[in-house]
């Protein structure tokens, strides 16, 4: 096995086992996790942005919002070996950063990221199996493919395995 | 016309470069009066980067970092960051506070959190400040907001807000450094590229 997987803002990466991914310091974005237990078969993307639909332009970067990406991402699992009925998701981020006042849009970017993936998710017919959602700090993620296992480290916190 | 930040030109660059320089200059001589020593400031950088590179620009994404945010808005948006890290953010206290309370070494009390969110606040009003004088604007800025956490956790945030269009992000940014007390912090400044043009323009430049 080679060395992680680095997954950056606005991409994804997928592979076979044995794999590990790993995403750096998710604020308000989110990082969803999608697996397949029997192929070990999977794949991490990194959202900025809650809806493509946002935006008119054509050429966007599908890897930025949570509905693209994770549609992407499914059609990519399956290419290499991933039945969709098996796939489930892990999902984490989407916290708000700095405490701003109501109202304010950059304080609810992380909720609506993290109701987005949930929409996209839930229209794939993707179980969430497990969440570590909202609250106000940076995650990093590792994406295990031998085990499905998410791991979430945080700064001044225990690191956290789902 | 200009719609994403990697089309600015040269001489464009050149007077966010500048636009900079004097936003940081007052800054610089705010914070050289509130930690009464001289602070000297880099020559600005005007970065256009990709997504990650932004993330990492400021050390490592996992760096522990204390970050305080001020939002603008009016006839300019954007947002203003000044960063620093632990020990720079400690040093600065016990500068200002006199300290005691040392041993607790992991994390600042609520005074202390306030002092440095108000050192933030004045930072980020000199920075908007000159380039309202300078523009004729009418800018208003947001109280400050504090955050202590990765540095990529907090500058996804302006990365978020304005890198909704196209895949690249800029900022400006500056070092202060006041090296009687071997202290280094960063501030950087965010602006929507329809604020860019505004600027220009009423520098004179044809956009």
């Amino acid at each position: 096995m080679s060395g992680q997987l680095v997954v950056g803002i606005s991409d994804y990466k997928l592979a076979r086992n044995p794999n590990i991914f790993v995403t750096y310091a998710l604020g308000s974005c989110v990082g969803i996790c999608l697996y397949d237990k029997q192929t070990k078969v999977g794949g991490l993307a990194h959202i900025m942005l809650p809806e493509s639909s946002m935006f008119m332009k054509s050429d966007i970067n599908r890897m930025k919002f949570a509905d693209t990406a994770t549609v992407d991402l499914v059609q990519d699992l399956i290419k290499i070996g991933a039945d969709k009925r098996r796939i489930v998701a892990k999902i984490a981020g989407g916290a708000q950063m700095f405490e701003v006042q109501q109202g304010s849009a950059i304080g609810t970017i992380g909720d609506r990221n993290v109701v987005s993936v949930k929409n996209a998710l839930h229209s794939l017919r993707i179980p969430i199996l497990a969440e570590d959602t909202g609250l106000n700090y940076g995650r990093t993620v590792y994406f295990d493919l031998e085990t499905g296992i998410m791991k979430v480290q945080s700064l001044s916190r225990s690191i956290r395995e789902f | 016309m200009l719609n994403n930040y990697d089309e600015l030109n040269d001489m464009q660059l050149d007077v966010l470069r500048e636009i900079g320089n004097i936003g940081a200059g007052n800054a610089a001589t705010a914070l050289a009066t509130i930690l009464d020593e001289k602070v000297d400031i880099t020559l600005p950088k005007v970065r256009i980067t990709d997504f990650d590179t932004a993330v990492n620009a400021l050390g490592g994404a996992e760096t522990m970092t204390v970050g305080v945010l001020v939002n603008f808005d009016g006839e300019a948006h954007g947002m203003i960051m000044f960063l620093l890290n632990m020990e720079d953010a400690k040093a600065i206290m016990s500068i200002l506070i006199q300290d005691e309370e040392e041993g607790q070494d992991e994390v600042l009390s609520e005074l202390k959190l306030s002092a440095i969110k108000e050192i933030g606040n004045i930072l980020g009003s000199s920075y908007i400040n000159s380039i309202s004088t300078l523009t004729g604007l009418s800018i208003q800025i947001s109280i400050p907001y504090i955050a202590i956490d990765m540095a990529g956790a907090l500058m996804s945030v302006p990365i978020i807000e304005f890198g909704s269009v196209g895949d690249k992000v800029m900022f400006i940014e500056e070092c202060f450094s006041a090296e009687e007390n071997n202290l280094s912090s960063n501030i950087i400044m965010f602006a929507e590229i329809e604020t860019l043009k505004i600027i220009m323009e009423r520098l004179g430049l044809e956009i």
